[in-house]
């Protein structure tokens, strides 16, 4: 329902201008780009007609207060304290006084302008290049009031595509876990949020046991893990009409379920008399193949983002290692060679690196390897952390970490967080209740 | 802290001796907290229920093992007698990892324990009809602490009576 509701109306001026002010985002960036994000001006009849359908007292603010938050969570960017803005925000939209914002030290500002036309909310905004004095981008959306937070989202993302030259993330939701109570008896449900936290919505009543959930890269559906009258079994939610299914009919437990990157497939584990092997579905024809075939535990599959490989956990050597293979299951190759023992691998969208979590003298770590194992980088050591999920342009990792709540080493706490693939930039998720496993959508507008 | 559990742990076995006819875990009440480990295979009977007289419902695992020690086999053999004798009780093993692992792996790891009861049962007569195998990995444990007593109590596959 609500993915096809932001339509892209039109592009007031496209421009490809040389930009002076480029972001590198491939290194740990410890001097954030300073940038100012001019609250969005909107005029007193605009503002009302916002007031009254959305109970917020001046929507441009808000949304601007959005991208303000999302460019700074990257990490990249420093959007500047907007005590010391001399400009007002609508004449800044006309024609920015470049010396000011020059004077406060923003090398990019990011100025627009809101309506309320025909019940709709029209956006436009710019982001200037402030030592060019140049305009480097002008677009205009219009859409159903509500939708006011993915605009905010929107124009990050684009600001973010224009500065670093990579499609951002901001626009895009986190399926997880919700979890309370003791650990014996923990109660977990299924939760969606925003990216940024906003939103959140529980999908499941917590009667039972649920796991694992991912999301389709082509569509908003759901895979997932329940224990629906203790079965552990592999489930499909469409998390727009709520429908489930369970994948298969299989004679045992099923777990570990994952997409194939076209969304057509569902590739996932199937236990049976103490070996779990890799089977995939055909989401159309129900067409259920088997890929490993090995008395060890194989589990935790991924494909790449081609299709054309799979990464996945094995024990077969001993030990919980991570494995690459052809999509038909064939050429298996061991690509983890490091101490310890390594799970959970997943692709990157961007196809050069599987993250992991790797387990070492008692410790758990987030890390990245290239596809054949080579150049093994661990971003985070903790007690306990695990299963990292990538943003769709492959530069973040969100995962969960449990920590202990006091220093006895009594009681736990479980979290999202999320880190650079540079290994920097590490903050916590809020969410509700205590949570994990996250799963990162693709972006919701393309 | 430590005496506190002793003496909990002690109770515990004094109350079980007192219920059962023949207190096979007698040797158990002079042991320590250091006592109830083997390797790091809980050789205790803290979280221990009983089926039936002298029939443990339970039985433990070194880490991320599957194999039967002697004691798990003896457990087993029990429970195998047990359920010869009552043919119309079904099962369901629950087979369950500790917390130092990734979720998905223990899910696995707590189905191949499970199927080590059951293979075991199985080759003292019993059929594979009657029993179920359900993993839990690690979302199940008997002991929420953080330390190896605790995680060697929830490394374990416990016969439940499903009927």
């Amino acid at each position: 329902m609500t993915k096809k509701i932001l339509i892209l109306l039109l592009i007031l001026i496209p421009i490809k201008a040389n930009a002076l002010i480029e972001v590198d985002i491939t290194r740990g960036n410890l001097n954030p780009l300073p940038l100012a994000v001019s609250p969005l001006s909107i005029d007193e009849e605009s503002r009302k007609g916002f007031e009254k359908i959305l109970k917020k007292e001046n929507i441009g603010s808000e949304i601007s207060n959005i991208v303000e938050n999302n460019l700074r969570t990257s990490g990249l960017f420093n959007p500047l304290d907007k005590k010391a803005f001399l400009q007002a925000p609508d004449i800044a939209n006309l024609k920015p006084r470049f010396e000011d914002w020059n004077l406060i030290k923003a090398q990019a500002l990011i100025t627009g302008k809101v309506n309320y036309v025909d019940d709709k909310l029209r956006v436009e905004f710019r982001l200037w290049d402030v030592l060019a004095a140049k305009e480097m981008m002008a677009l205009a959306f219009t859409t159903v009031p509500n939708n006011w937070r993915r605009v905010g989202h929107i124009i990050s993302d684009k600001v973010y595509e224009r500065l670093t030259g990579e499609k951002g993330y901001f626009d895009t939701r986190i399926i997880y876990v919700s979890e309370e109570g003791p650990k014996t008896q923990r109660i977990k449900k299924l939760a969606i949020m925003d990216q940024d936290g906003a939103n959140n919505k529980f999908l499941t009543l917590g009667n039972e046991l649920v796991l694992t959930p991912r999301f389709n890269p082509a569509s908003q559906m759901v895979t997932y893990l329940s224990y629906f009258k203790n079965m552990p079994r592999v489930y499909l939610l469409d998390i727009e009409t709520g429908t489930q299914e369970v994948v298969g009919d299989f004679p045992g437990m099923t777990f570990a379920p994952r997409f194939s990157p076209d969304g057509k497939k569902i590739i996932m584990s199937f236990a049976k008399d103490g070996k779990s092997d890799i089977y995939t579905m055909d989401l159309e024809n129900r067409i259920v193949e088997k890929i490993t075939n090995h008395p060890s535990i194989d589990t935790s599959p991924s494909y790449s983002p081609d299709g054309k490989y799979i990464t996945f956990n094995s024990d077969r050597s001993g030990y919980q290692q991570i494995y690459v293979m052809k999509n038909d299951g064939s050429d298996v190759k061991r690509i983890s060679f490091g101490n310890g023992l390594y799970g959970t691998p997943v692709w990157s969208p961007r196809g050069d690196l599987i993250a992991f979590t790797k387990l070492h003298k008692g410790k758990f770590y987030i890390g990245v390897m290239r596809t054949d194992g080579s150049g093994e980088r661990l971003l985070t050591e903790n007690y306990y952390q695990e299963a990292p999920s990538w943003s769709p342009n492959g530069r973040v990792l969100i995962f969960y970490r449990e920590t202990k709540t006091n220093s006895k080493g009594e009681g736990f706490t479980a979290k999202l967080w999320s880190i650079d693939l540079t290994g920097y930039n590490e903050r916590q998720i809020k969410t509700p209740t205590d949570a994990s496993d996250p799963s990162w959508s693709s972006l919701l507008s393309n | 802290m430590r005496l506190n559990k002793i003496l909990k742990n002690t109770l515990l076995v004094l109350t079980a001796c007192l219920v059962l006819s023949a207190c096979a875990t007698k040797k158990e009440v002079a042991t320590d907290i250091q006592g109830q480990m083997q390797g790091d295979v809980y050789t205790g009977t803290d979280t221990v229920e009983y089926l039936a007289d002298g029939v443990p419902d339970r039985v433990f695992f070194a880490t991320n093992e599957s194999i039967l020690t002697t004691a798990s086999r003896e457990t087993l053999r029990a429970q195998a007698a047990w359920l010869r004798k009552n043919p119309s009780i079904n099962v369901v093993l629950e087979g369950h990892a500790d917390e130092r692992g990734t979720r998905e792996y223990n899910l696995a790891l707590g189905e191949r324990r499970a199927n080590a009861a059951k293979d075991y049962l199985m080759t003292y007569g019993i059929s594979s009809d009657r029993i179920t195998v359900l993993s839990y990995g690690k979302e199940r444990p008997v002991d929420s602490g953080s330390n190896p007593l605790a995680w060697s109590k929830n490394r374990r596959s416990v016969t439940v009576k499903a009927n």
